[in-house]
């Protein structure tokens, strides 16, 4: 019996590798023979950042079981301390993907230590203190970096706070060939693009490496028994606090690097794109795609951004389409009857 | 004097704040949900009351009752239709239904009244026909204070001692009160649950097209968006006064809106939202259960 298990994770573990890799292979065909339309090539990397984000929220959500409300917020950190990165080290890493790479690493790093300032006093509490205080971490994110200035030249990086709002990117004090990369409220302005779809691939396959083999590995199961019964699991010696940091802390760190990747997709970035609503749109992926179940944030993740293109023949009426849709699809996988039906019918498949 | 009369206008918005706040806090405190459409209600009666000034010319008062009224309805109809099926439910699939519903209220009025901003006319005009402003003046007129923020703190004072009232004295209230500590024991002693919720959410809607009145006659434009961030607002004063009680609901509001309009005033603009925040994150820490929230310690 417990081998059957073990094989079956296994099993879907491989299936989702498999599916993301086919997709790529796909995708990468389409568009080199140009059937897919322009606006949908250039939804492939936002596509493959935001299946990113989905999975790593879904370790905070699913796997932990916290409610997080500011995901969007370790984006933002991971995208504009990324922009920051590509662009100060553009002489001294000429190559793009090298420099990509770098900049995803810098921004998961940003992420994991703003996840742990956010996380440290608050996943000490009990109940649902992370869900407001990730909302409240995402908003003063939004602010500090509307009034952040950031420039550089040959001496080094220069930084300023625009507190008053009167500051500009003069008051940097920059040499003339100084170049400003985020420049407050404007956000970062022609940033050099090199994100690309393949780092996209891969980065949802390093995220999907990361967060299954921490799910199935024993410090997973001792996140999962928190999140089923913290005081059960507490008595059998589970440090809380320890594996609530752990979960929390990758998961920040997975959403820094796709930040990063999503920042170094468009020449131009404000702070304000990663607000709350972005967050919620995260969450959303994940609920619809079922909490835990990874290979289910992915799909989401990639129809629901895709959903809206698609629903441009309703033109005007197709966030009015979006939102009925969600509601829909919430209502009938939640209601009662239906769930019945669903587990008579893969009964035995899914029993365990 | 600037202290003062900043102190004033945080006391106005604040008071905007408290009164969603309350209709967060009482329907949490019942459905145990969050419910982020309740931001958008607030806009829904802002239209409302619009359209019957502006377009039917009715008088503010008239407009501020019709805003209620749909409201209300509006509120009965959400929640029938989309919370009760999901009664149930994971906690977190109501969440995601009602930014469902927000999206939804949002995308609506929307294209009924698209995304360019309307101009509310407030409903006690800030000047007189004469040019006058319409505010009392304080100390040889050094500190005016404008009618319309008078009456939003009155009728903020005036609803939290109401639903005060109206929760310990009447039968509906205590209903609603026992529906809060245990839906199952309250059902056994004849208790109907669904009615009880439902009432909330109608009590909770009306509130917010008050709300709504209030913060367009302070904050003249009114756009789709316009509820977002009040609700947002308004849903961490209820936490920071304690989610479920209702004196902390009314003080959480007014705190808030005292250290937004201070730290707007004596700190940054830009960063007043951020230090709004920032002071939520801190009395979490210290008090977890909120200012006025009862900490209740987990049973093993």
């Amino acid at each position: 019996m417990k081998k059957m298990r073990i094989k079956q994770h296994t099993r879907t573990n491989f299936l989702t590798y498999l599916g993301v890799v086919a997709a790529f292979i796909i995708m990468n065909a389409l568009s080199a023979n140009g059937s897919l339309s322009r606006s949908l090539t250039g939804q492939l990397v936002p596509i493959c950042c935001y299946m990113s984000m989905a999975v790593s929220l879904n370790l905070t959500v699913g796997i932990l079981g916290e409610l997080s409300l500011g995901h969007a917020g370790f984006m933002s950190v991971g995208a504009f301390s990324g922009i920051v990165a590509a662009m100060s080290l553009q002489s001294l890493i000429p190559a793009a993907p090298l420099r990509l790479a770098v900049a995803m690493l810098v921004g998961a790093a940003a992420a994991a230590l703003a996840g742990l300032v956010v996380g440290s006093p608050v996943l000490r509490l009990r109940g649902d203190y992370l869900a407001i205080v990730t909302l409240a971490f995402g908003e003063i994110i939004k602010d500090l970096v509307n009034c952040l200035l950031v420039g550089v030249d040959a001496s080094g990086l220069h930084v300023a706070f625009n507190l008053t709002g009167s500051k500009t990117v003069e008051d940097l004090g920059m040499q003339p060939d100084g170049i400003a990369i985020i420049k407050g409220a404007q956000g970062a302005t022609s940033t050099t693009t090199i994100a690309t779809f393949t780092a996209g691939f891969i980065l949802v396959m390093v995220t999907l490496f990361v967060v299954l083999n921490l799910k199935y590995s024993r410090a997973g199961r001792a996140i999962m028994a928190l999140r089923d019964n913290a005081i059960a699991a507490e008595s059998v010696g589970v440090n809380i606090t320890k594996y609530k940091m752990m979960a929390f802390v990758t998961s920040a760190a997975l959403a820094g690097a796709a930040g990063a990747l999503y920042g170094l997709n468009f020449s131009s970035l404000q702070a304000t794109k990663f607000n709350f609503n972005t967050s919620i749109l995260i969450l959303v992926f994940v609920v619809l795609g079922g909490l835990g179940n990874l290979w289910g944030s992915l799909v989401a993740a990639a129809v629901l951004t895709v959903l809206p293109e698609l629903l441009r023949a309703f033109s005007d009426y197709r966030m009015l389409v979006y939102a009925i849709v969600l509601i829909l699809v919430m209502l009938a996988t939640n209601n009662p009857t239906i769930k019945t039906f669903l587990n008579w019918k893969s009964n035995g498949k899914e029993a365990a | 004097m600037e202290f003062l009369s900043y102190l004033i206008s945080g006391i106005n918005l604040g008071s905007v704040y408290a009164i969603i706040a309350l209709g967060y806090t009482m329907v949490y405190g019942i459905a145990k949900m969050l419910n982020f459409a309740h931001g958008d209600v607030i806009m829904v009666g802002g239209y409302i009351s619009f359209c019957a000034m502006s377009y039917l010319g009715l008088p503010g008062w008239l407009a501020l009752i019709l805003a209620m009224a749909v409201c209300t309805v509006l509120g009965i109809v959400i929640e029938g239709l989309a919370y009760k099926p999901l009664r149930s439910a994971p906690s977190l699939a109501v969440l995601i239904t009602a930014i469902g519903v927000s999206y939804l209220l949002q995308n609506t009025a929307l294209l009924i009244w698209k995304a360019a901003p309307k101009v509310y006319s407030p409903l006690i005009a800030p000047t007189k026909a004469n040019g006058e402003p319409n505010a009392l003046r304080l100390f040889d007129g050094q500190l005016t204070v404008s009618y319309i923020s008078l009456l939003t703190m009155g009728a903020c004072i005036v609803i939290m001692i109401a639903l005060t009232l109206f929760t310990s004295k009447t039968k509906m209230g205590k209903a609603m009160r026992a529906c809060s500590e245990d839906k199952g024991a309250a059902q056994l002693m004849g208790i109907n649950v669904n009615a009880t919720i439902s009432t909330t959410f109608a009590i909770g809607s009306a509130l917010a097209a008050v709300a709504g009145v209030l913060l367009c006659s302070s904050y003249p434009t009114l756009q789709p968006t316009t509820g977002s961030m009040p609700g947002i607002k308004a849903f961490t004063a209820a936490v920071f006064g304690g989610i479920g009680s209702i004196p902390g609901a009314f003080l959480g509001g007014l705190l808030l809106g005292i250290i937004e309009s201070m730290a707007k005033a004596y700190i940054s603009t830009n960063l007043a939202n951020a230090i709004v925040f920032a002071v939520l994150i801190i009395v979490l820490l210290v008090k977890p259960a909120g200012l006025l929230g009862r900490y209740v310690p987990e049973k093993v």
